[in-house]
């Protein structure tokens, strides 16, 4: 009965559960596929980086992991020292500006997709209780 | 050169490329296309036996690329159409018995006298998988709604990419009943994950099993439902816009129906 409740109400079957997997591993079979992808990625993450401190680019190392439901990109990127910026305060100024936009584009896709999944999730409680009225009865 | 040459492939194994084959070609045939398909499967040949004419061989792929006959004495007419021929692959060689250059060759030879080639590509990403590819100027990649296969599909979906060939996606043995129930991946999942163009969508239909026992293309059976879908597809490769038909609809009654069924 639960079953078909949430079958009923849209809750996925293995399908959803297919494509997320599918998903991930694809993404891991493309990154192991372009190797020069990722050394042209180092190279330029590398360079940003440089902006701002000294690092040092024999040590580097630059993984990627499974983590519950996403693939993430682990970088070891030892410091060496930090970059004085040259009087100008060109460096110090553009330093903070990259940091706010990323927190804010992660931050806004669950904040905006969150809420409608849960007053989806609340209608469906509603229904089930008013079918399972007649079956109980 | 006259004609379009599609290499059908699939990365894996099972998933419909022979059957794919041989009625895509059939039904291009129907619609008075001159035909030529290609077994490209060496030591491993099908197509002959899908289509019914595995008694009618005489010389094979192996032999023609070897010079032991002319391509039109190995080419097998199939007497139900008028204008659809097989080459058949050789069955007792070696994978590797024949070079790129020697089937590309072929295949042009092929396109000389056709309005379509059709190659049939071993499963794999192997010898007999590069050749086939390397005959053709487009790409048709069969795959079903399952993991291993669409894996397998973006294999080889990057492969012909980095070929620079495009490439088209027939979506096989899908069963609308389980999509709507959520239990097998939509046409619309499979695409995103692929991010190919869509040819046709091919529901799973078990008469195929008893006409390919028979040896006859199901597009022969006026009565089945694949005829007019296999009929789309060709359409479509022939630049018709022709709208796909929805089988996976996940309305409320259309998961009440797959809750029901599967409850």
């Amino acid at each position: 009965m639960i079953e078909f409740l949430k079958r009923l109400f849209g809750q996925q079957g293995s399908s959803a559960t297919a494509k997320e997997r599918l998903r991930l591993v694809l993404m891991t079979d493309h990154l192991e596929l372009a190797p020069e992808m990722i050394e042209a990625m180092k190279r330029d993450l590398v360079e940003l980086i440089s902006r701002y401190v000294e690092v040092d680019r024999e040590r580097i190392e630059v993984n990627f992991e499974r983590q519950d439901r996403t693939l993430a990109m682990l970088a070891n990127i030892p410091i060496l020292g930090v970059n004085r910026p040259n009087g100008n305060g060109a460096v110090t100024h553009e330093a903070p500006k990259p940091q706010p936009e990323p927190v804010a584009t992660v931050a806004a896709p669950p904040s905006d997709s969150k809420p409608p999944v849960r007053k989806r999730k609340r209608r469906k409680k509603s229904q089930r209780a008013r079918t399972q009225l007649p079956s109980t009865a | 050169m006259s004609a379009r040459t599609i290499v059908v492939t699939s990365g894996k194994g099972g998933v419909g490329k022979t059957t794919t084959t041989a009625n895509l070609g059939a039904t291009l045939a129907k619609r008075g296309r001159r035909v030529v398909l290609i077994d490209a499967d060496i030591g491993l040949r099908n197509l002959d036996l899908v289509l019914g004419l595995e008694k009618r061989i005489v010389f094979d792929l192996v032999e023609v690329a070897e010079g032991r006959c002319q391509l039109r004495q190995a080419l097998i007419k199939d007497k139900r159409f008028d204008s659809l021929s097989i080459l058949p692959a050789a069955q007792t060689r070696e994978k590797d018995a024949i070079t790129p250059e020697q089937f590309a060759g072929i295949v042009e030879q092929a396109a000389d006298v056709s309005d379509y080639v059709l190659i049939d590509s071993p499963a794999g990403i192997e010898t007999g998988f590069r050749n086939a590819v390397a005959g053709a100027n487009e790409a048709i990649v069969v795959t079903t709604p399952e993991v291993s296969a669409i894996r397998d599909a973006d294999r080889v979906v990057g492969k012909i990419a980095a070929a620079g060939k495009p490439i088209r996606l027939i979506v096989n043995r899908l069963r609308p009943e389980m999509v709507r129930s959520g239990d097998m991946l939509s046409v619309d999942d499979v695409c995103d994950v692929l991010s190919v163009e869509l040819l046709g969508i091919v529901p799973d239909d078990e008469e195929v099993i008893d006409t390919t026992n028979r040896g006859e293309p199901i597009v022969l059976n006026e009565s089945n439902r694949l005829r007019a879908i296999y009929d789309k597809v060709a359409r479509r490769l022939e630049g018709e816009l022709v709208p796909f038909t929805s089988f996976d609809n996940q309305t409320f009654f259309g998961r009440l129906i797959g809750a029901m069924k599967a409850g």
